[in-house]
């Protein structure tokens, strides 16, 4: 049994010049390495003994819109002999292509293309890149920051044509996004309404 | 002269009895053996993490329910605990205890829907009958609690919305000497009964090293002979306080993912019961203003608890910048919150790790090879709803 210190130590001597940062928060150990890097570091934490990574738990994605490199991925892995939890970080530019993992952890094939439904991110070798959670010939990209929360089109039964049709969002009510910060002025919409 | 063959494509679902929801499973069949299945997953898609971005931390709570629906109270302990390992705040024992105890409920009532219903795939109608009655009984006890069957919305961030009615630990410790006897009869309905095993035994067998590369957890892991159980192994709140077992499985197919169930139903009443036996006295949930709301006596009174109360039912109280995991054993697997916080009142990104969104990702490597009729059986046994794959 090791303990985490021990685990970032070990990680820190073995893959000195592939991480970027290291760090120990909520008993977690925080990795943040280099995109060209994240196969090699991904099979050595799931192949070496000291380590033993075998399941990856998740792959995310953040959405930074304000960032130059605007998304930072995530992948959660899990040590069952060791009883350790790794996050690991890597930033990616809009358009740019992440290599799959998905020969390493075939879980890894869904939550790729989760990640490509939600966030847009491209996947080299993944085997079956299609969109996954949202509809049939979605467009967008729903998890990004600028994707607007009611979305671009909604669909109703149409009486008429007898069939399924798809329309563009009307909302007879705002999203009331309160700004709770200055419960004197109003909103910014009303603000808005106010001054036309 | 060899007669030619061709592949049948089969439309499974979505509206399919047996898909457990809306699964469309498109199947490649070579007379009756499936030779490809491909899962389409996402039509219950509702964009749950996309609408926790633009709530606050208390009204993100429902949303939890509202994703594994058969065990609600499971999800938002993982969400509560993420917030409170954040914020660090102290949960007093009693609201662990009863957090626990009901999550242990929770575990019960899916695996009762769970088990009856793979027998019902499987053609046997009877275990439903039995097992559904006691849902309704358990799910009252959600009633009392919370003031609704299913969707509770009753974990917060340090501790639980209101403490138990007078007289529920009595009606809950009745209940928990009845049920052994409803397993047993349930047992007695299934585990030897002939077709039963004949439908399920060497069906989906999974083994060691698959089980862990494709990502499984919770029964789907043990079934295969994994013991791993967050309770044991990364305990939280006070489940080290208390005696069970965490039953494995030896050959990892349909059968002994039923007996690991049935198991755990036994192991959940023993916890449910050493919660009522030694349930602390005390308040239910912190006693931080600034997080959780004022009792409504004081608001009449006190000028402070008015205006904390304000302010926590309006803009909500306030997540320091953070990121991090947490994990709970929910009748499914592990089931994970990965939350990102900015220091505002509302998540930044808040990821939701379902167990059954990579069981099912398992789908095609389990199926093949087996006939057409196996398809039920192996999706009755991974234990697969739709609200949390979809999410």
């Amino acid at each position: 049994m090791q303990n985490i210190q021990d685990l970032e130590k070990i990680l820190n001597s073995e893959l000195n010049t592939k991480i970027k940062s290291s760090l120990i928060k909520h008993n977690q150990v925080y990795l943040k390495i280099d995109e060209a890097d994240l196969t090699e570091v991904i099979l050595f934490l799931k192949t070496n003994s000291k380590t033993k990574f075998r399941q990856l738990i998740d792959i995310t994605a953040v959405d930074f819109p304000e960032n130059e490199i605007r998304f930072k991925l995530v992948y959660l892995l899990l040590s069952h002999e060791f009883n350790q939890r790794i996050i690991i970080e890597i930033d990616v530019k809009e358009k740019e292509i992440v290599g799959s993992i998905t020969s390493i952890f075939p879980a890894a094939n869904w939550m790729e293309r989760e990640v490509f439904d939600m966030y847009g991110i491209d996947f080299k070798d993944h085997p079956d890149l299609r969109r996954i959670l949202t509809d049939y010939g979605f467009e967008g990209h729903p998890l990004r920051k600028d994707f607007p929360l009611t979305g671009h089109n909604e669909v109703r039964y149409s009486h008429e044509t007898k069939k399924v049709i798809y329309e563009p969002v009307k909302l007879e009510q705002n999203y009331r996004n309160f700004d709770y910060e200055s419960p004197w002025e109003g909103t910014k919409y009303i603000k808005e309404q106010t001054k036309e | 002269m060899a007669k030619e063959t061709k592949t049948l494509n089969l439309n499974f679902g979505p509206q399919h009895p047996a898909a457990h929801g809306v699964l469309r499973l498109i199947l490649q069949l070579d007379g009756e053996i499936v030779e490809k299945a491909a899962p389409h997953i996402g039509l219950l898609h509702r964009g749950t993490e996309k609408l926790i971005e633009n709530k606050t931390y208390t009204q993100a709570v429902p949303y939890f329910d509202r994703l594994d629906y058969v065990a609600p109270m499971n999800q938002e302990h993982a969400f509560a605990l993420a917030i409170e390992k954040i914020l660090k705040i102290e949960v007093p024992i009693r609201a662990q205890y009863i957090r626990v105890m009901f999550c242990e409920i929770g575990r019960i009532l899916s695996h009762i829907l769970n088990v009856t219903t793979q027998a019902m795939d499987v053609g046997a109608l009877t275990p439903t009958l039995w097992g559904f009655e006691e849902r309704e009984i358990l799910m009252g006890f959600y009633e009392k609690v919370s003031g609704s069957r299913l969707h509770a919305n009753y974990f917060r961030a340090g501790g639980v919305h209101q403490d138990l009615p007078k007289g529920l630990d009595k009606e809950i410790g009745e209940f928990c000497e009845r049920f052994p006897k409803i397993i047993n009869d349930l047992e007695l309905l299934l585990t030897d009964n002939r077709i039963f095993k004949q439908r399920n035994v060497d069906i989906g067998v999974v083994s060691k090293q698959d089980a862990l590369d494709y990502s499984f957890s919770g029964v789907m892991l043990r079934g295969s002979g994994v013991p791993w159980d967050l309770r044991k192994s990364q305990p939280y709140d006070c489940y080290e306080q208390f005696e069970f077992k965490i039953p494995v499985g030896k050959n990892g197919d349909c059968y002994d993912r039923y007996l690991c169930r049935i198991e755990e139903m036994k192991e959940s009443v023993n916890i449910i019961n050493q919660c009522l036996a030694n349930l602390p006295v005390g308040p239910i949930k912190t006693d931080d203003g600034k997080i959780s709301p004022p009792p409504k006596k004081e608001i009449k009174q006190s000028m402070e608890a008015l205006i904390h109360h304000f302010k926590l039912y309006t803009e909500g109280y306030r997540v320091d910048k953070d990121e991090i995991y947490t994990a709970v054993e929910a009748p499914k697997g592990e089931f994970g919150v990965y939350l990102i916080s900015d220091g505002s009142s509302k998540p930044y990104k808040c990821k939701i790790r379902a167990p059954g969104f990579s069981h099912l990702q398992a789908m095609d490597y389990l199926i093949k090879g087996h006939m057409l009729a196996d398809v039920p059986a192996v999706l009755g046994s991974m234990d697969i709803v739709f609200g949390e794959v979809d999410r």
